[in-house]
């Protein structure tokens, strides 16, 4: 019997909640995981989430509208934060800006067609002393230069490839 | 005060916007309850936990508030109504500080005043609109403020070009957020007052908004249009959907027979748009006005109240004699009321297994809608396609109500538009009268006879005890008022968030003419323990079908009213803004006054229902032509967003 | 040599063991009598804090440690959690046994989520180590910590927001009164203390009140941890006593000849280079630990700029002092940028400014004014009259 994603998605969503106890205060950490790992939280996870939590979607959808780590946008694979905040644009984060929008195409705040990488802006890192910093998803790089801009993608294209199968698979239960 | 509930235990709102939870004890007088609190020179003695605000209020002065409400819990976000508290050096929103100690308060002094300004400044730095092109004009918290701390300038400018789009998806409530002050009633309203959840805030900072799941039209949400965000929104981001320009298009046409139903909410009410205190109703002054506006036909929506009651009450008389004398599985009880139209759409969203409770008889408004484009048309010769047929609703449920498909049982649509309050006061004003000195005069014929009964169900309770007033006459033969003095059913009445009354049926007497030909004899009900329910507001409505859900006490009543709003209808989305406790109490209490002044209380009494049987609904009550006209079917729509 | 001199020579859990020998109202006392104060930027006397949710009474209390590190240049919480997480948790455990909470929690920025194999690492021994969990090495002390990943909201920074993230709402600062020790996380008492406060506890448990307050000044005792970075010669994590002037901090990190400097991030104060002889101490100038160098080629209106852009963005929206005050701000430094703003209009959001500063409901509206308040004091010339560049 085929589980269509909506039902495996569904039982995921059941299982945090138990995990994490289905009240309000596991709202942050189930969203997290959903997002982590599809990448993006849409109309339906959202009221599966509030159903399972007894609160309203809209409830859910205004949470995770506040948090800069939450939107329900769907992004890329890579998700590129440069830091824009005093220490790191004295240290020249515009240069490292305009690498990046170069060598990737796009604008910050927008994701590449292909879907891999999404270039958002953040507030500060706390890697003051070491900027430029930016963040591709969890993984930090300090003292990031135009040309380390290059490196940085490649890396990312290059690892891209041992998990292109991971979320396409069709779950036979 | 146990209407709002805020006030308990599990508030939804977020406990940033949450009253304090510093105990209070119950009397002043409890020891070392008290605390002396000293505003601008002045000592007030007050329980332990009361806010500065509160203080004030009890010895006159005036502090200003922007998201404060009486029926909503605190916010604190507006900031207009800081103050200086001594020994602090940041200033304190009085509406959310409770006092713990003897501090003393200064409500004006310049940094005080300064800081009022500005927010005025920065609120009207992002309102978009003029006062004299929005229908809040002269009605408005922030133009209220802007005049009160002399405004005459944009500070800190003014929007040239809006921001937002209008949401103009609902039959029933227009979002604006152009508007929208942000100061969160509505929020705290739908979430907290209400528990439907339609809106919150999303975004953040500058980019914050009031706005439904994933941004989607309020058409294609869960709101069930009973219109609580208008009543208390302090600015004109929330409207109801206004047809006033359709109606007096209607006036205006000499080939139309424009009729105009008035509900008894309204009519107590709409004095307050014309400077009146709460509580006065003007009914009779109301006929004169309309019929000067240009209506041809004035009605008394009492008289469907009654048929409405005549035709649940034989719904629930049945369902009750196929359950326990029939023993017929699946009879849906307890039976719900159906004639609040907010409470019915919660119901299809939130329960919609409950459908089969639903009585299936229409509101009041939509049976008028149907008598009056088949039975008075024919009566009177008129062809329903020139009828133009207006209900005057304390409701904004109700232009949802009358554009659902289904309610076109007269072969036309029933009822053509749903006018507020608020909307007919203002049309009241186009026409230069002046309604509290109007003289009276008396609704038309064939409708214009009225009952006590119909009068009163526009108080939380009101359609309970005008059912039992009928019902128990019906089936004991005994008048009410052996039982409840001067016929008042006092257990209903009131606005506890649930109400509940047992009734032992202590005898039965004939089965009357009009019945005769659905149950042979009452001795099935001789020693029967009514059970009757009544909740007010969808957060109380819920908390029953919660407990219907889980088998509980109300799973065990037969018969329950629900009303979509706060207080019933007098609190309904279409009524006079302001409201609060005490305005909606007063309003009842003219509702109540009003039934007393009635000779006949009794619906099955009402002699133009009795015509109405002999003459048209010929096969009685619950029979196939009440069937086709007066009862309807719901539609299953869970809370399911697309 | 470390940057962390003074928790580098900490002995592992002798703070704890002495806490646990102890009765709970001498651990509040020796913290009280210290005169530690908050090492996140407010400030508050810590033994006062642990004071009021000890006395509180409830089924249930919490220590919770705000790693929400995000004041603009502040980063002396991450080193600590990378180089000395242990006494942070001790902190927390013997903070635990003060106040008589059995649950901790960490609200880790959800930027540093590449310490978390580190943390959950170093809490799983310290399980294994019986110093977390039950019958902590052989007492009847029960405490347990866990870790809460941030959501990328500066806001959080704050305690009360802090704790409303917790409990799944937005971020929004509550109303205060009543105070998170006596209404906290789920309603009960909780202390949140910043990462360097809760380790400093550990080390004055372990050293004793007298050995904290030899440093630092009367009403800043002890040392800080400062987080240096833009103009100077050797950015990085110091460790100064309380009461430094600026200019000795200036000659330490290789930032002489700097134009100004920026005290307690974007929040702070801007000290321009007349007032270098000033204390950074509770008395003069406060601060969390974030220092910014600004040497002389720099603008100080592009500074200013680059906090109000911080601020628009980071205000929880939802009172208006704050959500439309610094929007105005931000319009008035881009009208500066393009040098159409008159006097006239300038008074007015100074005046504005001074508005938030008593009228925002939390600390980031309040104190967001401040940079701009200070840049136009001291730099007026600078700032008036400009050709425009770009904005």
């Amino acid at each position: 019997m085929l589980m269509t994603e909506r039902e495996r998605l569904a039982g995921e969503i059941q299982a945090l909640a138990e995990k994490h106890g289905k009240s309000r205060t596991a709202l942050i950490p189930m969203v997290q995981e959903i997002k982590r790992r599809y990448r993006r939280l849409d109309g339906y996870a959202m009221q599966v989430i509030a159903d399972q939590l007894g609160i309203h979607p809209v409830e859910v959808y205004s949470v995770v509208s506040f948090y800069a780590f939450l939107g329900s946008q769907a992004q890329g694979k890579f998700i590129i934060r440069l830091c824009r905040t005093i220490s790191c644009d004295m240290q020249g984060k515009d240069r490292v800006k305009r690498q990046l929008e170069n060598d990737l195409g796009i604008s910050f705040g927008q994701t590449t067609p292909d879907g891999k990488f999404s270039l958002e802006w953040a507030n500060c890192m706390g890697m003051c002393d070491q900027g430029p910093a930016l963040l591709v998803n969890d993984k930090l790089f300090t003292r990031v230069t135009p040309e380390k801009v290059h490196e940085i993608l490649e890396e990312c294209r290059r690892s891209f490839g041992v998990h292109a199968t991971e979320q396409k698979e069709v779950h036979l239960v | 005060m146990s209407q709002t509930p805020s006030d308990e235990a599990g508030s939804r709102a977020p406990v940033s916007q949450q009253s304090m939870s510093v105990p209070r004890p119950s009397s002043p007088d409890a020891i070392g309850g008290t605390v002396t609190v000293n505003i601008n020179g002045r000592d007030v003695k007050v329980p332990l936990g009361t806010t500065i605000l509160e203080a004030a209020q009890q010895i006159g002065v005036r502090i200003p508030t922007l998201c404060h409400h009486p029926d909503l819990c605190v916010a604190g976000v507006c900031r207009i109504c800081v103050v200086e508290v001594e020994g602090q050096r940041t200033l304190q929103s009085a509406c959310a500080y409770p006092v713990t100690a003897p501090i003393k308060v200064l409500t004006h002094t310049q940094k005080v005043r300064q800081a009022r300004r500005h927010i005025i400044d920065l609120l009207l730095s992002e309102h978009y609109g003029e006062c004299y092109a929005c229908g809040r004009n002269n009605n408005c918290e922030l133009q209220s403020l802007a005049k009160e701390y002399g405004v005459d300038f944009f500070r800190f400018g003014h929007p040239e070009k809006p921001k937002y789009g209008i949401d103009h998806s609902s039959y029933s409530v227009i979002r604006d957020n152009n508007k929208c002050i942000l100061c969160r009633r509505c929020v705290r309203t739908c979430i907290d007052l209400q528990e439907v959840g339609t809106i919150e805030v999303a975004g953040r900072s500058s980019r914050s908004y009031i706005t439904t799941f994933q941004d989607k039209p309020l058409g294609d949400v869960v709101c069930i249009n009973c219109g609580q965000c208008i009543n208390r929104c302090p600015t004109g981001a929330l409207r109801a959907n206004d047809p006033t320009d359709e109606v007096w298009a209607a006036i205006d046409d000499p080939r139309k027979h424009v009729v105009i139903q008035t509900a008894p909410s309204p009519r107590a009410a709409i004095g307050e748009c014309f400077g009146l205190a709460p509580g006065a109703p003007l009914t009779f002054e109301l006929n004169t006005a309309l019929k000067m506006c240009g209506f041809d036909r004035v009605f008394d929506t009492n008289f469907t109240a009654d048929l409405t009651i005549i035709e649940e009450g034989t719904e629930l008389i049945l369902r009750l004699y196929k359950a326990l004398v029939g023993k017929e599985p699946g009879i849906a009880l307890p039976q719900f009321t159906s004639c609040s139209p907010g409470w019915v759409k919660y119901l299809e969203h939130f329960y919609p297994e409950y459908i089969p409770n639903l009585s299936s008889a229409k509101s009041p408004q939509q049976m008028f809608g149907a008598v009056i484009k088949t039975y008075y048309a024919q009566k009177h010769g008129i062809d329903p396609k020139d009828i133009v047929t207006v209900a005057l609703m304390p409701c904004s449920a109700k232009k949802f109500e009358c554009n659902r498909p289904e309610m076109d049982d007269s072969g036309f649509k029933d009822v053509d538009y749903g006018l507020t309050t608020r909307e007919l006061a203002k049309m009241i004003s186009e026409a230069g009268l002046e309604l509290p000195k109007l003289p009276k005069s008396d609704f038309d014929a064939p409708f214009g006879t009225a009952t006590g009964s119909g009068v009163i169900f526009g108080a939380t309770g009101g359609v309970m005890e005008a059912a039992l007033r009928t019902v128990i006459e019906l089936v004991t033969g005994l008048k009410v008022e052996n039982l409840f003095d001067h016929a008042d059913i006092i257990p209903v009445r009131g606005f506890d968030g649930v109400k509940y009354m047992e009734l032992t049926i202590p005898q039965v007497g004939p089965v009357p003419d009009i019945l005769k030909h659905l149950v042979p004899d009452w001795n099935w009900l001789k020693g029967a323990t009514l059970k009757v329910a009544v909740a007010h507001g969808t957060a109380n409505a819920k908390k029953v079908m919660e407990d219907i859900k889980a088998g509980g006490k109300f799973s065990q009543c037969h018969f329950i009213e629900f009303m979509g709003c706060p207080g019933g209808c007098i609190g309904g989305g279409g009524q006079p803004i302001p409201t609060s406790p005490e305005i909606r109490m007063a309003r009842a209490k003219a509702i109540y006054a009003e039934d007393a002044a009635y000779v006949v209380r009794k619906s099955h009494e009402n002699p133009d229902v009795l015509t109405i049987y002999k003459e048209f609904l010929t096969d009685g009550p619950c029979g196939h032509r009440s069937h086709k006209l007066l009862h309807t079917h719901y539609t299953l729509r869970g809370k399911y967003i697309e | 040599m470390s940057p962390l001199p003074t928790f580098s020579t900490m002995t592992p859990e002798a703070g704890l063991k002495k806490a646990l020998s102890m009765g709970r109202p001498d651990i509040i006392e020796e913290i009280r009598s210290s005169g530690l104060k908050g090492r996140g930027g407010a400030g508050f006397p810590t033994g006062m804090k642990w004071n009021f949710a000890a006395a509180a009474r409830a089924d249930e209390k919490f220590v919770i440690c705000n790693a929400d590190e995000g004041e603009p240049g502040t980063f002396k919480d991450r080193v600590i959690l990378q180089e000395h997480a242990d006494l942070v948790f001790e902190g927390m455990t013997l903070a635990g046994k003060a106040i008589g909470a059995k649950e901790g929690i960490l609200f880790l920025r959800g930027e540093y989520t590449y310490l978390r194999p580190h943390l959950d690492a170093v809490l799983a021994r310290r399980r294994e180590q019986r110093l977390l969990g039950r019958n902590i090495l052989g007492t009847d002390l029960e405490f347990e910590i866990r870790i809460f990943m941030g959501a990328g909201a500066y806001i959080c920074g704050e305690e009360t927001a802090l704790i409303e993230a917790l409990e799944g709402f937005r971020g929004e600062p509550r109303n205060r009164p009543p105070f998170p020790v006596n209404t906290g996380f789920l309603g009960r008492p909780s202390i949140v203390n910043n990462v360097e406060t809760l380790a400093s506890a550990a080390c004055i448990l372990q050293k004793g009140a007298a050995w904290w307050k030899a440093r630092g000044t009367e009403k800043s005792t002890g040392f800080k941890l400062f987080s240096v970075s833009g103009d100077c010669g050797k950015p990085g994590v110091y460790e100064f006593p309380m009461g430094i002037t600026v200019a000795q901090l200036l000659e330490e990190v290789g930032g002489e000849g700097a134009k100004a400097v920026q005290v307690g991030g974007a929040s702070g104060q801007c000290v321009p280079a007349s007032q270098f002889e000033r204390a950074i101490a509770f008395e003069d100038i406060p601060t969390g630990g974030s220092i910014i160098v600004l040497g002389p080629q720099r603008d100080m209106l592009d500074m200013l700029h680059n906090f109000m852009d911080f601020f628009v963005d980071e205000s929880c929206g939802q009172c208006t002092p704050c959500r439309i005050g610094n929007t105005k701000l931000l319009e008035g430094i881009e009208l500066l940028k393009a040098g159409r703003c008159s006097m006239a209009y300038l008074q007015e959001l100074c005046a504005l400014g001074e508005t938030m500063q008593i009228a925002s409901k939390c600390g980031l509206g309040q104190s967001s004014p401040s940079a701009f308040l200070s840049v136009v004091k001291h730099f007026r010339e600078e700032i008036m009259g400009r050709t425009p560049s770009h904005v």
